[in-house]
């Protein structure tokens, strides 16, 4: 029997409080890559109750994917965003949810992320990472964005990070592990970097970030 | 002497193109910050570093 929406709200007022609860309920967070970072980081936020997620991924689940993301065998050959919207829905089901099955470029990313109020970069390619932080910085430099980089291999769990780089930009990881050196990704790693980012955005909507 | 991810070099005077191109990074992967703001990649070549500028190259990698 799932709750209804009134007995979902009044679980998570329960939890985070009302006033912290109504910033959530409030807010747009975008998730640019729907992998590792992103499937991962859409779960906890879905779950805080986060308002409106806008969720952005071209691909479709694929085999290789399942030792770390959010997707399921029978998913395999869907579009992750309606996948994810899926498996969403049935943790959160009145969590809003746009998707955008498109491969994000220069020319698109002020368009998909400018409801945002918080943007979370969780591409796999490094030189993507690099092309979505110079544009939203460039673009939309009043929105807040966070970004992952370093979390492949089997290395410490204490060397993921967050570390405010600038004014509305974060970066999470340990900024070395490279998957192209052929260490390859491990779930638990890429989840610890994933809640660094889903942590920042909501430490950032509750107002509790030291400044 | 200008400071570069928290080293001080003698670069005064170069663009950051110039000075990017004395490095081993990758062009494609990297966001730079100089005093604060975001520095467009257009502009590499024509933002002249100054004594007292604070520079913050960040080097993406992969994974994902």
């Amino acid at each position: 029997m799932i709750p209804t929406k009134e007995e979902m709200i009044k679980a998570l007022e329960e939890r985070h409080g009302k006033e912290t609860q109504n910033r959530f309920f409030a807010a747009t967070v975008a998730i640019c890559g729907l992998g590792g970072l992103g499937s991962n980081i859409a779960v906890s936020l879905a779950r805080a109750g986060i308002g409106k997620l806008i969720l952005i991924d071209f691909d479709r689940v694929d085999i290789t994917n399942l030792h770390r993301q959010q997707y399921k065998a029978a998913q395999i050959g869907e579009y992750k965003t309606e996948a994810l919207r899926q498996n969403l829905q049935e943790i959160a089901p009145y969590v809003e949810i746009e998707t955008h099955a498109v491969r994000m470029e220069e020319g698109n990313i002020e368009g998909l992320l400018k409801e945002a109020d918080i943007i979370c970069e969780a591409f796999d390619k490094a030189h993507m990472k690099a092309m979505l932080v110079n544009t939203v910085l460039e673009k939309l430099p009043q929105t807040v964005l966070i970004s992952g980089s370093g979390m492949a291999g089997f290395g410490s769990a204490n060397s993921i990070k967050t570390r405010k780089v600038m004014k509305h930009f974060y970066l999470c990881g340990d900024e070395i592990s490279d998957v192209n050196d052929g260490i390859g990704l491990v779930s638990s790693r890429v989840m610890l970097c994933a809640a660094h980012e889903a942590h920042k955005v909501l430490q950032i909507l509750s107002g509790a970030e030291v400044k | 002497m200008v400071k570069v991810n928290g080293d001080n070099l003698n670069i005064a005077g170069k663009s950051i193109r110039e000075y990017l191109a004395s490095t081993n990074y990758d062009i494609t992967r990297i966001a730079v910050e100089r005093n604060g703001d975001i520095v467009p990649k257009a502009q590499y070549g024509e933002t002249v570093l100054v004594d007292g500028d604070s520079v913050e190259v960040v080097s993406f990698v992969g994974g994902g």
